[in-house]
């Protein structure tokens, strides 16, 4: 039972990583393949700080804080490239903060990690065993949806999809396009960091290992795999990427082979679905653009 | 006044080899305008076909080598075919995501068959020729040899033969192109060949100077895309220069700043080329097609 207790608890900490991740490709369109260092930013935050004795919400929000104003501070140079630029760009200062976590031996201890993370102590109520973090991270991680949801829906999320769908029509109505995604790019930043902090005190130990680039690209494949811009999706997503590695374990092949099948198995899978449904699993709605352009090639043939 | 030297012959090394795989980058990102995330992995598939004929079957050395250099030519034209041709008109975006997933099928594919452990195909150590004071293997003046040769083909490949200019011409425009009776599908295809097999050359050049591993590609291919942004995306004179420029950047860097820094260094190049002048040195490409 604890298994499965696990299994949810980093079901619920990737969900709200594949959410933030949404939040800055699906519903924004800026490509980000940085993600996993703000997760990381995040971690190491909050359990540097847990270790100096800081209560554990207070770390949390510190984290998450932190790992939203690097992203903001990253974004304004690199937030003027375009797309695959932006994508690349990301992909190098994402590498660079692992390297920073790996090579400043004096704060991260390097590649030997952090050991000994302490477990959550919120006002005197200790969170020991798998079953009561279960709870908090359930309670954080749908706190989170709630968030993004309403974001989402708001008018200030409508703006942001109005740039992903055509960044010119939104600057020709007045919107400070740089401003907004630089806003998104700290929100998401800053849930990621929090997810980071969750992660942190519930493994009890982190390494720059856990930062790759790999790790992005998994949470990249949860966010296409859900649909872009669909936070069900991305949910959606997260709950496959987790449970098929589970899935394959029950294979009984020894640990290297499932971990390489599992690398395979997600790319098969993501090639598949740009080709077939680029939409991803629940897609997104078509935009109105979109329809306009639809009516346009009809009218046409 | 040695270590200079050394760090100079270092330097043109490395940089040679990034320049053989920027050439892919630059020629792909110039006729199709993205970016081939696995470009890099191709060098590391080149190197470990080449480990497996020659180490695991006994084949001689000159056969194993072409037939990797073949074969990896031969996979990056079905590459393109599967994964990126279908979606040639969809978006920017969408064949970036495929490229990143092919390159992690190439890896995984690797780490299935011949596991995660680093291999080696050099056999005992060679000896170094001194030269002005530092050292040189021989397979270091093969490294360099071979690039420059391959480098000046290419450029008389491009501005003479048909299919060159046939190629130059579709990195133009590729409507136009078209228009005038070239096949650009022949010509796209062409390019994936050549460009890989740029790049398994160079793949198997870094597994005899050092080792192979499944993840190899990953540094190759961000290095030599650095080094194809450095010289100006599209150009192919600049991705020999920029190979060369990031190569020096990272050996001479060291002085200055920690090793465990290294591989960052083509990382902060990369960035900083992009926001202060995208399109290179050679920049063939307006500015705005970088930026917002």
């Amino acid at each position: 039972m604890s298994y499965l207790f696990h299994i949810v608890i980093l079901f619920c900490i990737y969900s709200m990583l594949s959410l933030s991740l949404n939040m800055i490709v699906g519903l924004t369109g800026m490509f980000n393949l940085g993600h996993i260092a703000f997760f990381g930013i995040g971690a190491y935050c909050s359990a540097l700080l847990a270790l100096q004795g800081l209560p554990f919400m207070l770390c949390l929000f510190l984290g998450a804080l932190l790992a939203g104003v690097i992203g903001y501070f990253i974004g304004i140079p690199t937030l003027k490239l375009k797309g695959d630029y932006l994508a690349i760009a990301t992909l190098g200062l994402g590498e660079f903060i692992r390297s920073v976590f790996n090579n400043w031996m004096g704060l991260t201890r390097g590649p030997m990690g952090l050991p000994g993370i302490p477990k959550p102590n919120i006002f005197s109520l200790h969170i020991k065993s798998t079953e009561s973090y279960l709870i908090l991270v359930l309670i954080i991680f749908f706190l989170t949806f709630l968030i993004i949801e309403k974001l989402f829906r708001s008018p200030y999320g409508r703006v942001l999809k109005g740039i992903r769908e055509d960044e010119f029509a939104a600057e020709a109505l007045g919107k400070d396009v740089f401003r907004f995604k630089l806003h998104a790019l700290f929100l998401g930043c800053f849930f990621a960091g929090m997810a980071g902090s969750l992660y942190a005190h519930y493994i009890s130990f982190i390494d720059p290992s856990s930062f790759t680039i790999q790790q992005t690209i998994f949470i990249l494949i949860m966010v296409v795999l859900g649909g872009m811009g669909n936070n069900i999706g991305a949910i959606l997503g997260a709950a496959i990427v987790i449970s098929i590695p589970e899935l394959l374990r029950l294979l009984n092949l020894p640990g290297p082979v499932t971990g390489a099948l599992k690398q395979m198995t997600f790319s098969i899978l993501l090639i598949l679905l740009i080709l077939f449904r680029p939409g991803g699993i629940l897609g997104r709605e078509k935009s109105r653009v979109e329809r306009f352009e639809e009516v346009d090639d009809n009218l046409e043939d | 006044m040695s270590l200079f030297i050394q760090l100079l012959v270092n330097s043109i090394i490395a940089g040679s080899i990034y320049a053989l795989v920027a050439i892919g980058y630059t020629m792909v990102y110039g006729v199709l305008k993205f970016i081939n995330f696995a470009h890099g992995d191709l060098a590391m598939v080149g190197a470990y076909i080449t480990f497996v004929l020659l180490k695991l079957l006994g084949f001689p050395i000159i056969p194993s080598i072409l037939i990797a250099i073949f074969s990896v030519a031969l996979l990056g034209i079905l590459i393109e075919k599967i994964a990126y041709k279908p979606l040639r008109e969809v978006s920017r975006l969408a064949p970036l995501i495929t490229a990143i997933a092919v390159s992690m099928f190439l890896q995984s594919a690797v780490l299935l068959i011949l596991g995660a452990r680093t291999q080696i195909i050099k056999t005992g150590t060679m000896k170094g020729l001194m030269f002005l004071g530092a050292y040189i293997t021989p397979i270091q003046i093969v490294i360099i040899a071979t690039s420059i040769l391959l480098m000046i083909l290419l450029h008389l490949y491009l501005k003479y033969t048909k299919l060159g200019k046939a190629m130059r011409a579709t990195s133009d425009d590729m409507t136009i192109a078209s228009v005038v009776g070239i096949q650009v599908d022949k010509v796209i295809s062409s390019v994936f060949g050549i460009g890989s097999a740029l790049a398994a050359v160079a793949g198997i050049l870094i597994a005899f100077e050092t080792n192979l591993n499944p993840t190899m590609g990953f540094f190759i291919g961000i290095k030599a895309f650095a080094a194809a942004v450095v010289g100006g995306i599209g150009s192919v004179r600049g991705a020999m220069l920029g190979g060369l420029l990031i190569g020096f950047a990272e050996n001479f860097g060291i002085w200055y700043i920690p090793t465990g820094y290294k591989n960052s260094v083509a990382f902060i190049i990369l960035v900083l080329v992009l926001l202060i002048r995208p399109s290179g040195i050679f920049g063939i490409k307006p500015e705005e097609e970088f930026k917002q």
